[in-house]
């Protein structure tokens, strides 16, 4: 432990979540015996897990462990929020789907592994994407919301929803080697805004699908999350209400920092549209990107011209260079989005020839084309959908990502 | 004073993969003055152009936030832990 500084973190001891279920039966006691023979749990605590309804918001990285360790712990109810399907690259790190589920619901999936992993689980699959006029009334059904998706948009959704219905929940995120986690409760100590009052504007911090995640965080960052939720129902220890866990899986090292409310900070009073709020896309790659797109057929036979000595232009690959390791449109070379932002890269573009731009999905290409275009090359575009359309439309013998 | 910057993975592109810095200053405003100059780019990720703290990426000197304190004017003491904690969102 390091950062504890002088002062204490002054921890707050709360009172139980959840009041406890009548009973448990032979089975139950059997099966919950290594929580039952542990003073600070002992039946009363594991008949509180019995009546507790939590929901965990996204079965993917850190939704896995954390529906699998909230299920084996007994918690009675889980309602399961999520609407995606599960891919193969999913697998690295999404431990409750498995080889055979791959195109199956994720929410359905999931289901069945929590069933594996412990019957005595009454199961509630919201399949479905968590909005604006659907959040109220599926937070109500709980008693704690647990937070593992993965952006921005819906992480203020699920903040905002629980601060307007009083509910705790339980947040982490994570990044390559990185993960953070805390509990939010806006009536006992911060919320997620008083950390984060704004999201970072889009393009600026890359997601896990960009920048990757080893899979093994999903589990120390989903650990740390179950271990909260359980003493929230059972009213044992310190939460981790006020303090922001930081963890680095390289070093090893977790590190505590204090998290206060800010007394400036603007009430929230009524949800909000989030996706504006967060923005997929900045509003100078938008406007670049209007009328500057080309699709991957277009660029096929752009490529082809190019072939024979019919026409000319540069094809520019803004991912990284790892991604580039993976795959690539053939005649493209690399200049990473990051060279554009700080300048360097337009030296290395010509200027007697158009500019293609491209990368994974489409996002980065436009923020990298608004800062060509701004730079005078205005007869640059982008690719529309990027390398994973190429390798979907026009050479599905290159691996996806 | 001297004291030592805790970079995180997404700006560690900026000093040459090093997740620890040494950087001189009075307060975090000069520290990432000093940050700036060894590792140019490195502010701005933190500090907008109004010379504000960006308001997704907070800042703590040893386990306090500034933004609770004096913002970019929160003095730091000798041999102090300047870490800047981006928010991220994956999951």
């Amino acid at each position: 432990m390091t950062d504890t500084g002088t002062a204490p973190l002054a921890p707050t001891r709360l009172p139980p979540l959840v009041e406890p279920a009548a009973e448990l039966t032979i089975d139950e006691v059997r099966r919950y015996s290594r929580h039952l023979i542990i003073p600070d749990v002992g039946m009363t605590g594991q008949k509180r897990l019995k009546n507790a309804k939590v929901l965990v918001i996204g079965a993917g990285g850190l939704g896995s462990p954390a529906l699998l360790y909230l299920a084996a712990a007994g918690v009675g109810t889980l309602g399961i929020v999520e609407f995606d399907e599960v891919d193969e690259s999913n697998l690295q790190r999404q431990i409750i789907h498995g080889q055979g589920d791959i195109g199956k619901s994720k929410a359905l999936s999931a289901k069945e592994s929590v069933a594996e992993t412990n019957p005595y689980v009454n199961v509630v699959v919201h399949d479905e994407r968590l909005e604006n006029d659907n959040v109220l009334d599926i937070f109500r059904q709980y008693d704690l919301i647990v937070d593992g998706t993965d952006n921005f948009a819906t992480r203020y959704l699920v903040n905002d929803a629980a601060v307007l219905l009083g509910k705790p929940y339980v947040w982490g995120s994570i990044y390559r080697f990185d993960g953070q986690a805390s509990v939010f409760w806006a009536e006992h100590g911060p919320q997620y805004r008083d950390l984060y009052p704004e999201p970072p504007p889009p393009g600026m911090v890359p997601s896990c699908a960009e920048g990757g995640v080893l899979g093994v965080l999903c589990a120390s960052i989903g650990s740390i999350m179950v271990n909260e939720a359980i003493k929230l129902i059972c009213g044992i220890g310190d939460p981790l209400i006020g303090r922001l866990m930081v963890f680095d899986a390289l070093e090893m090292s977790y590190s505590e920092l204090r998290i206060r409310k800010d007394p400036n900070a603007e009430p929230i009073t009524e949800l909000i549209d989030y996706e504006a709020f967060c923005g997929a896309i900045s509003d100078e790659a938008a406007e670049a990107a209007a009328g500057s797109t080309i699709s991957v057929t277009q660029l096929a036979s752009m490529l082809k011209e190019r072939d024979e000595g019919s026409r000319d232009f540069t094809l520019v690959d803004v991912r990284e260079p790892t991604e580039y390791e993976i795959n690539r449109i053939p005649g493209s070379v690399l200049i990473p989005k990051g060279d554009f932002l700080s300048g360097v890269a337009l030296e290395q573009l010509p200027q007697d020839k158009p500019v293609v731009l491209h990368c994974k999905s489409g996002q980065r290409s436009a923020e990298a084309l608004a800062v060509v275009k701004g730079a005078g090359f205005s007869d640059a575009v982008h690719v529309g959908g990027g390398v994973v359309a190429w390798v979907n439309q026009i050479d599905p013998s290159q691996p996806a990502y | 004073m001297s004291v030592q910057v805790r970079v995180p993975t997404v700006l560690r592109s900026y000093t040459g993969g090093a997740k620890e810095v040494p950087a001189d200053g009075e307060t975090v405003g000069e520290v990432f003055d000093a940050l700036d100059s060894a590792h140019p780019g490195i502010k701005e990720r933190v500090v907008d152009e109004q010379g504000e703290l960006r308001r997704f990426v907070n800042v703590y000197v040893d386990n306090e936030d500034v933004r609770f304190a004096d913002g970019l004017k929160t003095p730091v003491a000798d041999g102090a832990k300047v870490s800047i904690i981006p928010s991220v969102a994956g999951g």
